[in-house]
């Protein structure tokens, strides 16, 4: 009882949220910017070219009648049509959105994947060499500007070592001469749907490179906190129980340990998956991925707000749901989240 | 110097040496470039992208400036970034928190919701949106970061009043008949003011990060001033081959923010607590 009430309250709290993110939104890309009606019409636009854009645009109405056409725009799904290509975003953002979650997703599992049995093992080896090695690392990874690292990564395995392509979603070749059929937007996913195990390689040799930029801040958290978790729970009776009994020590830490230490996992999703679609519009510059980070980096140039704004909204929504799935995941697994 | 050592540990005590390093380089930047006029934005054509020697100790850029003193230019525009949004986040940021823990009820309700709206953007995502409305520059860019920014001060400022609400001093005032905005300023706010100014001074280097960032997307200052992300973006169409034009700004950016991180961290274990839960 106590759970569905937490789930409920944070239902309604997120949706408040959204309203609230809408309204900023709008009177950033709306109000804020000098004359929207001047970009709309164009290069070098005439005073009757001016006028007739502040009227298709609806620019003379009160600020409240234009909220709620913006409002009722977005919740309908209909982002309007960009200023600099005139084409409708909502194709757009079908087009790049994929993109960006399977960089996404992508990146979170490789930053658990590196992260979580590095903090295994900086918490095997307490203040050894592995442990002093990780937490300096995980220091760097916080500090490193994200659009140099990527830069650093392209130097070295594209650049000197030639094993990882430098840039790109996919081979010119395949795209051109034998294009995925498009089911999910994934293309792993679509390529094992497709069965063609030439796409799905070329497809993951191009994801390696953007996600390992992306993992590398969450991957130092994620040792970080799976570090302080496996040290207390060592201690706790039943290991010192299962130590007495003679355990193998590799048993012990996964076997009986870090099945108890796996809170801070989903933490860490929550955060690199918000991180990663943050950290999205300068990776994706870098790698020329075709997502929505490269898209709303070439609106801000053109200062194509329309784009902007439906950019800013449509991921904020995924990191809204997002952190509420991690919250009610949390609770179930921790029902004492939900009486805090 | 022993006691400083002491204090904050070998890390810290370097990092403490670089970031008053580079404050003196900022300082004294006319003075200690090799090429003041260069640093400053004079184009230098017969010498463009030389990589390092002697005569230029970091190579030079695309205009033949040379990157060492652009970069020691650099530091002006980058350190007054990281001090700048910190401060503005803290003059939103703290009226608000001390507000919604004072009075409490509807008006904290309110406060903290509208504060969780600004939570619920990506930080950078809202700043690129807020950056662009505003149009490039120092002073915008600055604002820009600084919006996504407070809301941590609000929430800080607004735990620490909590607690100093039910203080016995802060009632007895009350019941002395001190006004509200007195008790908030005269007895709340100083005692506040320190956990706070901690917090402050640490988040200095995430915040030059932030700003690096959107400099980097051409929404910072604009050329020919002397800036360390774009550098780094203007290197880049010269990468790999002149790799020395982005890697010697993006070395730099990774000292500076490693520099302010271990001195925060240092700082840290020493107060106790003081910490926040960045996202």
């Amino acid at each position: 009882m106590e759970l569905l009430r937490y789930i409920l309250r944070r239902m309604i709290l997120s949706a408040f949220v959204v309203v609230g993110v809408t309204f900023l939104v709008f009177i950033v890309a709306q109000v804020v910017p000098s004359d929207p009606a001047a970009l709309y019409a164009g290069p070098r636009p005439t005073a009757e070219q001016i006028e007739k854009a502040r009227q298709e645009l609806n620019l003379d109405a009160p600020l409240p009648a234009r909220f709620a056409t913006f409002a009722s725009a977005m919740a309908s799904g209909d982002f309007g049509v960009s200023y600099k290509s005139r084409r409708l975003i909502a194709e757009d953002l079908r087009a790049y959105l994929p993109a960006t979650l399977e960089l996404a997703v992508f990146s979170t599992g490789l930053a658990l994947l590196i992260g979580i049995p590095l903090g295994v093992a900086a918490a095997a080896r307490q203040g050894r060499w592995p442990d002093r090695l990780g937490s300096l690392g995980s220091i760097a990874a916080v500090a490193m500007p994200t659009f140099f690292l990527a830069m650093l990564l392209q130097l070295v395995f594209a650049q000197w070592l030639g094993i990882l392509p430098l840039s790109g979603r996919l081979s010119r070749e395949i795209a051109i001469s034998a294009p995925l059929q498009m089911v999910t937007g994934f293309n792993l996913i679509d390529a094992i749907i497709a069965g063609r195990a030439d796409v799905f390689g070329n497809a993951l040799a191009h994801l390696i490179l953007p996600a390992l930029t992306l993992a590398s801040y969450p991957a130092g958290v994620a040792m970080r906190l799976t570090r302080s978790a496996m040290i207390e729970i060592l201690e706790r009776r039943h290991v010192v129980a299962a130590r007495a009994l003679g355990l193998s020590e590799p048993r012990i830490l996964f076997g009986h340990a870090l099945p108890n230490a796996m809170g801070p996992a989903l933490t860490v999703i929550g955060l690199s998956f918000a991180y990663a679609l943050t950290g999205a519009v300068l990776v994706e510059i870098i790698f020329a991925w075709p997502g929505l980070g490269r898209y709303v980096s070439e609106a801000i140039l053109a200062k194509d707000f329309p784009v902007i704004a439906a950019v800013t909204m449509v991921v904020t929504i995924c990191y809204v749901v997002m952190n509420l799935i991690i919250d009610i995941a949390q609770a179930l697994v921790d029902p004492r989240v939900a009486l805090s | 110097m022993t006691r400083l050592v002491q204090r904050l540990g070998w890390p810290g005590t370097i990092a403490l040496a670089i970031v008053v390093l580079f404050v003196a380089l900022a300082i004294l930047a006319p003075w200690i470039a090799p090429y003041p006029a260069q640093g400053a934005g004079a184009p230098n054509v017969i010498a463009k992208l030389r990589p390092p020697s002697a005569e230029y100790w970091l190579g030079t850029d695309h205009l033949g400036r040379d990157i060492l003193s652009r970069i020691i230019y650099g530091t002006r525009v980058s350190l007054t970034n990281g001090v700048l949004i910190v401060a503005f986040s803290l003059l939103i940021g703290l009226p608000v928190g001390l507000a919604a823990g004072y009075f409490g009820g509807w008006i904290d309700e309110a406060l903290m919701r509208g504060t969780d709206v600004f939570l619920a953007f990506p930080a950078l995502l809202l700043a690129v949106l807020m950056a662009a409305a505003l149009g490039p520059g120092f002073l915008n860019s600055i604002i820009a970061v600084a919006v996504t920014w407070w809301p941590w001060y609000a929430r800080l400022a607004r735990a620490e009043v909590l607690v100093l609400r039910g203080q016995p001093y802060v009632e007895a005032a009350r019941l002395a008949g001190v006004s509200h905005p007195r008790i908030i300023i005269r007895h709340i706010l100083p005692a506040t003011g320190r956990p706070l100014t901690v917090q402050a001074a640490l988040d200095v280097g995430p915040a030059l990060l932030t700003a690096a960032a959107l400099s980097f997307l051409g929404l910072g200052v604009l050329p020919p001033t002397a800036d360390w992300g774009q550098m780094v973006d203007a290197g880049r169409k010269f990468f790999p081959a002149r790799w020395w034009y982005s890697a010697m700004p993006g070395m730099t950016i990774f000292i500076v923010a490693l520099a302010f991180s271990v001195l925060g961290d240092a700082l840290r274990e020493r107060k106790g607590g003081a910490a926040r839960a960045s996202a």
